[in-house]
């Protein structure tokens, strides 16, 4: 009786996500991704500048929609991203358990997967924290609303492969924004299965645009892309000065690199509130 | 019979009395420049010297933040909000009293209508004072990130509006509990001089408030002094970029309002005549130096003959000249540099093919002085219909449906402020809500209060001056 | 002679801009702070004395009463001979012939209300009649009230056709439609009306009757400037316009005139473009007088009551 051979497993192929899409670099490069102890994962996209004037054109394409929407809309995509996720907790789970060890991995992606539905939830309450009408002295209506700053480019950290990601993407598209995000370099693969979550949710191509390849490579064109309205460099490390005085040069709203502790289930709008313009109109009150 | 033709009506120059010189004003007094270099601040009008300042060197910077940050550490920081804000309703109360005074005071050194000072600067100066000095003791309730002051406000302001600018700065620094060193612009140092003897008169704590004159190299030391926690500035975009640059990989703070090209909206449904009033208003007010003018007016084709028709009749009976006289309505160019700025922008727009118009309207003899302007035939290629001229100089430009309008609006680097005019709600809702500006005038234009956010979108510079909105920038 | 107008008045009076009220208001506003002085007052005064419409509306007014007030619109002040007469007189249709004695070549023209003044709530005969009988009395310009309710239920036929009826029955004297933009409320009522006026052959759009609170405003009068204006642009025909009611002070009367002179423009600057319906006013006028005249304030004790 002859053995059956073992099955073969189908492996992935870790692609970039840009404007709803999965492309390989436009480069046709790639970097293999291992775990801490040497362990070789899989080849991860490494992607050029040319890739992230893609993820630019793509996130503009997708910004007037996408901040078009209503509010409570937004929310109900974020909301079926979060659900997206929760079907795929255990590949998170590997994929995060290759730094952190396999029980402290399954913690974190359900705190992902619960700041993810956080961030989901914030998206129609915005308008009454942030706005509200003014009392102005005269017959006008006056109010203040919250409105996306634009593209926003985000450097995710380097050391929160999946809870990092997920703490500085949602906030930044929750309001409005569309977003090109660089991948921790080191730990890509999380971000990778991410986009695929959210091609799978109903978020519109190119509100959320993930390369994965080198920060030292990809951010200085990212930061100096005119058509980028802000810039996330939590994931910046010493990059981060010279980033800022690229994004000097179009007036980029820039969130520094902070201390930040993605354990807080409740972050409140710190990561909200820097890529939100504040838009007020008048309107003469008459007969 | 007499035609009945307005006399000239120049309000008194005799309330003012301007000192041949000023020092600078730090830790509550005012103290001899260690600098030995001055400057020299005219009379737009007439071009007559009105004072000499001194421009502030490096040590005398040093001095304005070593002032500033023992004010905030031994003083400012720990005194109770409510008391804070008492001193700022003291100077709300002063301002009032010396309104008039003061309003004689910016035209002769900035040379807007005295109608402007008197009816427009100095109430708004008040009441921006009376409204931070309300917020000083009620932080907590603001709903703002942080709730505790920065320290030491760096603030450069422009000539435009000298004491507004100084007010919408100087305010909410204090009632958030920060001190300041402020350096107004090089060609209006006088009002900031007059408001550091409000100072004193309110009894301010000294180093609360330090004015430091000067031109660009001042300007450049207050904002890069590494005792600056929070910067504020107002002027160019320029200028923005390079304190961006500067403060990159620091920890300051950085709030900047910049230039703009607003649009100014008009669809073919709008209440004309008050339609041509909010143009004339956007593009006229303060000779245009305004970074929120409308200097772009986008009307539908439909009706632009008929509105340019009214729009010249109207701009025809703009009175303009002696920026005292209370019938001015167009004062002069605050100096020989932005005259020259706006001189070689129109010469651009006539030899790029738009065409030029001004009324018959002869401009004194001495003195900065521009006619206003209204170019036609312009597109959005045109350099005037691109650069900020800040200048009264109009450029016309022409749509066909809202979208297109709201697509020409938008189609510039600069976000500050938006007009839009239609008798329809809903069509004023839609255009609102896609104009990527951080104000939008409907049916009305150049309005301001105190409680009401100002600041822009993409290069019009980030964070907001005014409203609640207005103490974020200065709490931490 | 009143225009062809299209068929739908309401489509044609609904089609005009709209009026923007705190736009308007913020641009009366702003004229109010022109500064009117010396030489300019001066010549403001006299102009404002020389469109004052002399105006007795009581039903107290007797033939005393009506001659008084004559004699003072011809010299408004005995003790200065270089004062203007005023425009005209203004009273009501039975005083026209009292008054018309009075003024007879003086060249002070004689203004009465009719049509069922103020409220205007009769049959359009009586109206007619009232007109006639004024003229026939000697009545040089005719004060008519429009069907205010007949407006607001949106019937401007009956409106315009009332007023092409009064036209027709001024003969050779003016016609002065009253708005009574009190009741009209709303600024875009008052130029649908002043332009409804305007095209049934108005001679002069007038604000108010004086007996409906608000009376005269410089807001509402702007508006009506801006419609004659228009009009003139259109078809080159010139309208006067007459504020009526709370203009009390000369600083208000040279609000006025400052309104003229930058929205209408200065070919209305004349008595027989613009007129200002007031009785306390003309005092008031004549004491600024002398006060530029004589360097001294003055006190109502020097000017007569009638």
């Amino acid at each position: 009786m002859a053995d059956i051979p073992p099955r073969i497993a189908v492996r992935r192929t870790y692609k970039l996500y840009v404007g709803g899409a999965f492309p390989r670099s436009e480069s046709g490069r790639s970097y293999p991704v291992t775990s801490a102890s040497g362990v070789h994962l899989g080849n991860a996209a490494l992607a050029s500048r040319k890739d992230v004037r893609d993820a630019v054109a793509a996130a503009r394409k997708a910004f007037p929609g996408w901040s078009g929407r209503t509010a409570y809309n937004r929310g109900q995509i974020l909301y079926r991203v979060a659900e997206m996720m929760e079907g795929r907790r255990e590949q998170f789970a590997a994929e995060v358990a290759e730094g952190v060890g396999k029980a402290k991995a399954h913690t974190l992606v359900s705190s992902a997967i619960d700041r993810w539905v956080y961030y989901a939830g914030w998206a129609d309450k915005l308008g009454q924290v942030l706005g509200g009408a003014n009392p102005v002295s005269g017959p006008y209506f006056n109010v203040s609303e919250p409105e996306p700053t634009g593209v926003v480019g985000v450097l995710a950290p380097g050391g929160s492969s999946l809870l990092g990601l997920v703490s500085v993407l949602a906030p930044v598209i929750t309001s409005g924004n569309t977003a090109v995000l660089v991948a921790s370099e080191r730990a890509p693969l999380p971000a990778v299965t991410l986009a695929e979550a959210l091609a799978t949710s109903d978020l519109p191509a190119g509100v959320a645009n993930v390369l994965t390849g080198r920060v030292a490579e990809l951010a200085a064109p990212l930061a100096g892309h005119a058509d980028v309205n802000a810039l996330d460099l939590t994931g910046a490390g010493d990059l981060a000065t010279g980033l800022e005085e690229l994004a000097a040069t179009t007036l980029k709203r820039v969130l520094r690199p902070g201390h930040d502790d993605w354990s807080d289930p409740d972050p409140g709008l710190s990561r909200v509130r820097p890529f939100l313009e504040t838009k007020t109109v008048w309107h003469p009150i008459g007969l | 019979m007499e035609i009945f033709e307005y006399a000239p009506a120049p309000e008194s120059r005799a309330i003012v009395s301007i000192r041949p010189s000023y020092d600078l004003f730090i830790d509550g007094e005012f103290v001899e420049a260690k600098s030995d270099e001055r400057i020299v601040t005219v009379n737009p009008a007439d071009e007559e010297p009105l004072a000499e300042v001194a421009a502030a060197g490096d040590a005398d910077v040093e001095r304005a933040f070593a002032a500033a940050r023992r004010a905030y550490e031994r003083v400012w920081s720990a005194l109770p909000g409510a008391e804070r804000g008492k001193y700022l309703f003291r100077i709300a109360r002063i301002i009032q009293e010396r309104a008039r005074e003061l309003a004689v005071l910016e035209s002769l050194d900035n040379g807007k209508p005295i109608k402007e000072t008197r009816d427009v600067d100095l109430p708004l100066v008040a009441a921006h004072f009376f409204y931070y000095a309300g917020w000083a003791d009620k932080l907590a309730h603001a709903g703002t990130a942080g709730t505790r002051p920065l320290g030491v406000a760096a603030q450069v302001i422009p000539w435009n509006f000298p004491l507004l600018m100084l007010a919408w700065k100087v305010a909410p620094a204090l009632a958030t509990g920060n001190t300041v060193v402020l350096k107004p612009a090089e060609t209006t140092p006088l009002t900031a001089l007059a408001f550091a003897e409000i100072c004193q008169e309110a009894g301010l704590p000294p180093g609360v408030v330090n004015i430091v004159t000067g031109a660009g190299d001042t300007g450049r030391a207050v904002v890069a002094h590494p005792e600056a926690d929070k910067i504020a500035f107002t002027g160019s975009t320029e200028v923005g970029r390079q304190i961006a640059r500067a403060v990159a990989g620091t920890d300051k703070r950085l709030t900047l309002e910049l230039g703009g090209k607003g649009a100014n909206i008009v669809y073919d449904d709008a209440a004309i005549d008050q339609a041509v009033e909010g143009i004339v208003t956007g593009i006229f007010f303060n000779q245009g130096h305004v970074c929120c003018a409308g200097s772009r007016l986008l009307v539908q084709e439909s009706i632009a003959e008929e509105l340019l028709e009214r729009l010249r009749a109207r701009i025809s009976l703009l009175r303009l000249g002696d920026p005292l006289d209370k019938n001015t309505d167009i004062g002069a160019i605050n100096s020989a540099a932005q005259l020259a700025r706006i001189r070689e922008l129109t010469l651009a727009g006539e030899s790029e093919g738009a065409t030029g118009w001004s009324p018959a309207c002869p401009l004194p003899e001495r003195g900065y002085w521009f006619p206003p302007t209204v170019f036609t035939g312009v597109t959005q290629a045109h350099r005037i219909a691109r650069e900020e001229i800040f200048g009264p100089v109009l450029s016309v430009l022409t749509f066909r449906t809202p979208d297109e309008a709201v697509a020409k609006a938008n189609n510039t680097p600069y976000g500050l402020s938006a007009g839009v005019w239609t008798e329809k709600g809903s069509l004023m809702l839609w255009t609102a809500s896609r104009l990527r500006a951080g104000v939008v005038w409907s049916n009305t234009f150049n309005v301001f209060d105190p409680a009401s956010p100002f600041g822009g979108y993409k290069e019009s510079g980030y964070g907001r001056e005014g409203g609640r909105h207005g103490l974020e920038a200065y709490l931490g | 002679m009143p225009d062809t107008l299209p068929g739908s008045l309401r489509a044609y009076l609904h089609g005009l801009p709209g009026v923007d009220e705190v736009g308007v208001r913020r641009r009366a506003a702003d004229l109010a702070t022109r500064s009117v002085k010396t030489r300019a007052k001066r010549s403001a005064i006299d102009l404002a004395i020389r469109m004052v419409d002399l105006t007795t509306l009581e039903g107290a007014d007797t033939p005393g009463k009506v001659r008084a007030l004559a004699a003072k619109a011809v010299r408004p002040d005995p003790a200065d001979p270089t004062a203007p007469s005023v425009a005209a007189l203004c009273v009501y249709p039975d005083m026209v012939a009292t008054a018309a004695r009075a003024l007879a070549g003086t060249g002070v023209g004689l203004a009465s209300v009719a049509t069922g003044f103020p409220a205007g709530r009769t049959s359009l005969e009586v109206k007619l009649s009232d007109t006639r009988a004024a003229v026939a009395a000697g009545a040089t310009e005719i004060d008519m009230v429009i069907d205010r309710g007949a407006f607001l239920a949106g019937d401007y036929r009956k409106v315009f056709d009332e007023i092409v009826a009064v036209k027709e029955s001024c003969g050779d004297a003016h016609l002065k439609v009253i708005l009574e933009t009190g009741e009209l409320v709303t600024y875009d009522n008052v130029r649908r009306a002043s332009w409804l006026a305007l095209r049934a052959g108005a001679d002069f759009i007038k604000t108010s009757t004086g007996k409906v609170a608000p009376a005269a405003t410089l807001p509402v009068t702007l508006v009506m400037l801006e419609a004659v204006r228009d009009y003139r642009a259109a078809t080159g025909r010139q309208v006067g316009v007459k504020p009526a009611g709370g203009i009390r002070t000369t600083k208000d009367a040279i609000r006025y005139l400052v309104l003229v002179k930058e929205i209408a423009g200065d070919d209305w600057l004349d008595p027989a473009w613009f007129r200002l319906g007031a009785s306390t006013l003309l005092n008031d006028l004549l004491m600024q007088r002398t006060k530029l005249t004589t360097g001294h304030y003055s006190g109502p004790d020097y000017y007569t009551i009638d």
